[in-house]
């Protein structure tokens, strides 16, 4: 279902077409729903990444709502300006402050500044696009990175097999700041993103919703396969997707019959090497018995 | 006109030198305050809070940020979303700050900051020089360098004039020297708020972050876009140069408080040497000065209050009668073994009919003590060169022979 067909749901797009993304872009789905669930009252903040760089290329814009770029690793900074600003000229309380940026701008050079404007309880609202690596520059790796996956600065070799470390549990830390609401989401399920974003948005103090983001060139797929490949990782159990309230876990999206990890893997250049490599198979049952682990934690 | 002082002695108190800046800041009604801890800016940020915390400034929020980098990140939201905005820093903070320097000034934020001068790492050293701003030279700030707490104080309330001109909009430092300025006792004149409502006109920018009139800022700027950004902020500069006299002259009418606009002269008329510098250091040299002029030796100064915009101009209008021109710097080029104002001062002469000997001093180090005698020393050698030609052209002063 179409999210644009639920009468609850904003019906204009706060994106306008013509940016630069490429067929398919995660970027842009998760930016569309992001200002769906927001409505225009809000400003949103952006790090440099594809996002910045494809919706505004200098004089044009696709931001419908006011929106601000300064550099890579401040947006949670720049976001707690905007809340003290409005704070001190008593607009506060209606406008909406929306930090909107990849992995490696929210959890690798980000992590300063959101841990400071978390820390601080502004009240803003910040989106991890996650596309598990640096997709702008060229697909290097990132924190988010997940085992196995090889990237151009974690490339699979004839001694390697990719980046050897699990994703930094980048929802956990924000749990761990004392943020009244955390949440993972995908673009994969876009009714899930905007109910996710809408309650991030509604809860005052710093909310974080972490998207996972399928990125066509960055992890090689068909433009076509965005959506197929988020739901994948989702029913593999390779993506859970829950809210913590206030620290405790209260809602889970069940999965009635996980599928093999394999499922996922398979249909990605990022992982080929899993496949065509002597004792891929070994490194495959690691990343299942990362899916298996993530149904006990989390109850899928 | 030479520099005024309303010196109304009922109206002095003595206070620290960061109070009368944090009594400024406080009085230009600042929406945003962001900052970071570090000596020896501290007791502007403590004084500030202590106001917070009194319910002083009115319409005001200051963020306790985690990192300098991020308290002058808060202020690209806050002046971007209308917030007149302040921060105060120094050396490896104003290194940190570095990247998001630029970033303002490109988005032509008038952010005011103070800079509390003190030397850069390594070796660790909390004393005052000014390599901490003078490293930022070319990020696009408008940089303003007081003589003393009185002067930073007035000029605090300035660069907001200057930085939020609409024809200029760019952001502004006040550099005043650590410890020497931001820690001493003097009886000043704090800024009078009914003087200052007067003076200093709300921030009311044309364009700000608002959903009702959304606009993006910070976009992505190629090659064919990215030239005339830069074109403007150096046009905008240009403009800054008379914005900086104005504001001194409109100060001098309300408050009766002169010290120059963008350079100050004392004693130039029939001076055969001038020796030229920024910050406290101008103190002693007019010490020596008067001692010598007493003795009839044509001797003058000539303080640069702007180093950017560089008042090339003013500097030139200056020098050229001088026959010797001495320059102290408190930082270094290394690589180049030049100060920064001797640098610019000998590139600003060049391509002129001004033909004038410059000799470059640099001097006081991580904090170490100009005496009397040092600027004795140095006018005693120009003297020499003024007749015989420049022996070294540029060179360290009061090096500890013994130590290296």
């Amino acid at each position: 279902m179409s999210p644009k067909s639920d009468p609850k749901l904003e019906s204009k797009s706060l994106l306008a077409p013509g940016h630069r993304g490429c067929a398919g872009c995660c970027d842009a789905m998760a930016a569309k729903f992001t200002l769906m669930a927001a409505g225009e009252d809000c400003i949103v903040v952006s790090p440099t990444g594809c996002l910045e760089v494809m919706t505004t290329p200098y004089p044009e814009t696709s931001w419908e709502v006011p929106w601000i770029h300064s550099l890579f690793e401040n947006a949670s900074a720049v976001a707690s300006g905007i809340d003290a600003a409005l704070r001190a000229k008593g607009k506060l309380g209606k406008t909406k402050i929306i930090a909107i940026g990849g992995d490696g701008a929210t959890l690798d050079i980000g992590m300063r500044s959101i841990s400071g404007a978390f820390e601080r309880g502004h009240d803003f609202t910040y989106v991890c696009i996650d596309n598990e690596a640096y997709m702008n520059t060229g697909v290097q790796r990132s924190g988010a990175t997940p085992f196995g996956a090889s990237t151009t600065t974690s490339p699979a070799g004839k001694v390697s097999f990719g980046n050897q470390r699990p994703k930094k549990n980048m929802p956990a830390i924000m749990v761990a700041h004392g943020s009244p609401y955390v949440a993972t989401t995908s673009v994969g399920y876009p009714k899930d993103m905007i109910r996710k974003v809408k309650t991030a948005t509604e809860v005052e103090g710093p909310t974080y919703v972490h998207a996972h983001a399928p990125c066509t060139t960055g992890w090689g797929f068909d433009t076509s396969k965005t959506v197929e490949i988020a739901k994948l990782a989702v029913e593999t159990a390779l993506w859970p997707m829950f809210e913590i309230e206030n620290g405790e876990l209260t809602k889970v999206r069940k999965i009635k019959n996980p599928k093999p990890v394999e499922d996922y893997l398979k249909m990605q250049r990022r992982f080929k090497h899993l496949f065509t490599k002597e004792g891929g198979e070994a490194e495959i049952k690691k990343i299942q018995a990362l899916a298996d682990k993530n149904v006990v934690d989390f109850g899928l | 006109m030479s520099a005024t002082r309303n010196i109304d002695k009922s109206k002095m108190v003595v206070v620290e030198g960061s109070y009368s800046v944090a009594h400024s800041v406080k009085v230009c009604r600042p929406n945003v305050i962001s900052a970071y801890p570090i000596t020896p800016q501290t007791h502007i940020v403590e004084d500030l809070s202590q106001f917070m915390a009194d319910g002083e400034i009115p319409n005001c929020e200051y963020i306790n940020v985690e990192s300098e980098f991020s308290a002058i990140s808060a202020l690209v939201g806050s002046s971007a979303a209308g917030a007149r905005s302040y921060s105060a820093t120094t050396s490896q903070g104003l290194e940190l700050m570095h990247e998001v320097l630029f970033n303002i000034s490109g988005m032509r934020l008038p952010v005011v900051m103070t800079v509390a001068n003190r030397a850069v790492s390594a070796p660790i050293n909390i004393w005052n020089d000014q390599q901490d701003s003078i490293s930022q030279r070319d990020t696009g700030w408008i940089q303003l360098y007081a003589e003393d707490t009185q002067e930073a104080a007035d000029m605090t309330a300035q660069a907001f004039k200057i930085a939020e001109d609409k024809d200029v909009l760019l952001p502004a430092m006040v550099c005043m020297d650590g410890f020497i300025l931001s820690h001493v006792y003097e009886p000043v004149i704090l800024l009078e708020q009914d003087l200052v409502d007067k003076y200093l006109p709300p921030f009311e920018p044309d364009s700000v972050l608002d959903p009702k009139n959304p606009k993006s800022f910070g976009a992505f700027a190629d090659p064919s876009t990215y030239t005339e950004f830069r074109f403007l902020q150096q046009k905008a500069m240009d403009k800054a140069l008379q914005k900086i006299e104005n504001a001194a002259n409109e100060f001098n009418e309300l408050f009766g408080r002169y010290y120059g606009g963008l350079i100050e002269e004392y004693e130039t008329k029939d001076a055969e040497i001038i020796i030229m510098a920024m910050g406290s250091i101008i103190g002693t040299v007019k010490d020596v000065i008067d001692e010598r002029r007493s003795k009839g030796e044509k001797i003058g100064l000539l303080k640069v209050r702007s180093f950017r915009p560089f008042p090339k101009e003013a500097i030139k209008r200056v020098l050229k009668d001088a026959k010797m021109v001495v320059v102290l710097d408190k930082n270094i080029s290394i690589g180049l073994n030049e100060g920064a104002l001797f640098t610019e001062t000998k590139s600003c002469l060049y391509n002129t009919y001004i033909d004038v000997p410059v000799a470059g001093y640099m001097i006081g180090h991580g904090g170490r003590d100009i005496p009397v005698g040092t600027i004795e020393k140095i006018i005693d050698e120009a003297k020499v060169a003024m007749e015989d030609g420049i022996d070294i052209e540029s060179q360290f002063t009061d090096v500890r022979e013994e130590l290296i």
